[in-house]
């Protein structure tokens, strides 16, 4: 009850700010795309013959590539693919930074130190370097973009959630559990990581965009999904050859990214402005 | 004997929070600590809770010594002894709701199933004072005063030997102050636990502590009867706090001699030689700058100070400078 309470209260804060809720359409119309778009748009890897690199018309609202293939169906497929990429390499960095943060950052006496020089040491990896020595050993694939994009977030997942933890275990509530007869593990979770959560909400609406176009741009290098399956990055590479003829190619992929990218940011802007007081102005 | 303390020290690097502190706390008693901020009372709370980790001597809490027990081997121990925090919107977790804070201690020591539980939170709410209705509500929701309150029944809830209370009071309003003074006099009375009452104020604790102990700079410069500390205050410190403190009374306010203590409390990394407090005692002579005074009981009264003219069996006046 009470904590419907508070969320409307947050909501009511949200809802007054227009950057952040333009951001809220244009992820929502972004997620709409990749999960209805599929299904109302039709074949994406359908060729006709008779109108290759075709302008957009009313059969073709986005125009048609060099293989004659419908490009609003490929922006929609690509946009699946966009989602998944983004979501679920931020999942996976979730997933593995959280708790290696939260132990960090709870016992930062003998374990911290350890595990903060290793993320010192993956952030001095560069980015592009590991995803092609994992697309050499695993073969380009969705699956690969993941783990690449997930390893890449992982050392800013780790440091932000260290970082909360590191405040909030000096909380007076965390020494009233232990006085309470508390215990390591109930304390983490029921303390540390509730109290934890926000930046890390808003720190996945800045992972997911920045998953998006690191999606585009290893398929775009061939690095990443492969063709026939469409992606905007896929697409992107197909419509540089045809720059000059069918610039209509380049520009909706480029227009998509763009947007979703935006999106994702205006929402977390928004995010963190309600859920942290700390950045209140 | 609740609680023994005997020559604790506590250092934070190069900070000397603690520095050879000793006490003791009877059954049912409450023991007023009394210091300025940055005199280490806060740490000696808690070190009893062992929430720090004390650098040497020792701390028997209901005859066993707990200064070096590890986590787990304290849990039990823990049944005994709570605390009441200073800062009410720090010191409850701000997703649980109310009656969650409140359980916690019943749930962590598997005390009682849920369904007790709920009973028992809700009885103890009510001897705090606070409506049934508040059981559902989330701390941002509840005033300091009120948040207060639920930070006494946390700690009360499982009837505890002894509670520490860190300057309970002091983040709240004069007036609310006030209630949630009676109210923890009240269940004082009611329930019998003892008490270690953190506090810089001396007005807080004078109708509260059957005994208090001034610290400075890390060490105990004068303990007894609190009726005796403020009616016949040995050391000049104590003369000093208890001027600064006013009186209720025009008249007697008009005809007291106000002390002025100049300059700061000296930095704990680096404290004077000597007596700790002769940089900015008005008494001060030679000897108080090479030698430190032991706390001594001239009279065997049950109230000891550390001064060296309480050790010649001089009376110090810290009003009437030599």
């Amino acid at each position: 009850m009470t904590e419907v309470m508070r969320r409307t209260r947050l909501w009511r804060r949200f809802r007054r700010r227009p950057m952040p809720m333009a951001g809220l359409v244009l992820v929502i119309a972004f997620v709409l795309l990749a999960l209805a778009g599929p299904l109302v748009t039709g074949d994406p890897a359908a060729q006709d013959y008779m109108a290759t690199l075709a302008p957009p018309s009313g059969a073709h609202p986005m125009g048609t590539d060099d293989l004659g293939r419908d490009a609003l169906a490929r922006i929609a497929h690509g946009a699946q693919v966009s989602l998944q990429a983004g979501v679920l390499s931020t999942l996976l960095a979730m997933a593995i930074g959280i708790p290696i943060g939260l132990v960090a950052g709870f016992y930062r006496r003998w374990l911290d130190p350890i595990v903060m020089r290793l993320v010192d040491v993956t952030l001095a990896f560069p980015f592009l370097v590991f995803a092609v020595g994992l697309a050499a050993i695993i073969g380009p694939s969705l699956k690969g973009v993941v783990l690449a994009l997930g390893f890449a977030q992982l050392p800013a997942v780790i440091r932000i959630t260290r970082g909360e933890v590191l405040a909030v275990r000096e909380m007076d509530y965390v020494a009233a559990a232990i006085a309470d007869g508390a215990g390591d593990g109930h304390i983490i979770f029921r303390y540390v990581l509730p109290n934890c959560a926000s930046p890390l909400i808003v720190q996945a609406t800045v992972a997911i965009p920045a998953a998006i176009i690191g999606e585009s741009t290893l398929s775009f290098l061939g690095l990443g999904v492969q063709p026939p399956t469409p992606s905007w990055g896929v697409m992107l590479t197909t419509a540089q050859q045809y720059l000059s003829d069918a610039p209509w190619l380049a520009i909706w992929p480029g227009l998509m990214i763009a947007l979703a990218t935006l999106g994702f940011n205006l929402l977390g802007d928004g995010l963190r402005d309600v859920l942290d007081p700390r950045s209140a102005r | 004997m609740i609680l023994r303390i005997d020559n604790l020290v506590k250092h934070y690097g190069p900070v000397r929070a603690v520095d050879g502190l000793s006490l003791e706390i009877g059954q049912g008693e409450v023991l007023g600590l009394v210091g300025e901020s940055g005199s280490g009372k806060s740490t000696v709370g808690k070190c009893v809770l062992r929430l720090t980790e004390p650098t040497s001597g020792s701390i028997e809490l209901n005859g066993t010594d707990i200064t070096h027990l590890s986590r787990r081997a304290m849990r039990p121990l823990r049944r005994d002894v709570h605390m009441v925090f200073q800062d009410p919107f720090s010191s409850l977790n701000p997703r649980f709701s109310i009656e969650q804070i409140v359980g916690e201690p019943l749930l962590r020591h598997k005390v009682c199933d849920r369904r007790e539980t709920a009973g028992r939170v809700a009885a103890m709410l009510e001897k705090v004072g606070l409506r049934q209705e508040m059981r559902k509500r989330y701390p941002h929701e509840l005033s300091g005063g009120q948040r207060q309150r639920v930070g006494l029944a946390r700690a009360l809830i499982l009837e505890p030997k002894l509670v520490v209370a860190d300057e309970p009071v002091s983040a709240l309003d004069v007036s609310v102050q006030a209630s949630v003074l009676n109210l923890i006099t009240d269940l004082q009375r009611d329930m019998g636990f003892s008490c270690l009452f953190i506090t810089h104020d001396l007005s807080v604790v004078e109708f509260l502590a059957d005994r208090i102990a001034v610290m400075y700079l890390g060490r105990i410069v004068e303990s007894g009867p609190t009726a005796e500390i403020f009616a016949q205050p040995r050391h000049p410190y104590t003369q000093a706090l208890l001027s600064a403190a006013p009186v209720a009374d025009p008249v007697r306010q008009r005809e007291r001699r106000r002390i002025v203590l100049g300059g700061d409390v000296p930095s704990p990394v680096d404290p004077p030689a000597g007596c700790r407090f002769h940089t900015r005692c008005p008494l001060a002579y030679d000897e108080c700058r090479s030698t430190e005074p032991a706390l001594t009981d001239p009279r065997g009264a049950g109230h000891p100070a550390a001064c060296h003219l309480v050790t010649a069996d001089r009376v110090p006046d810290a009003a009437a400078p030599l």
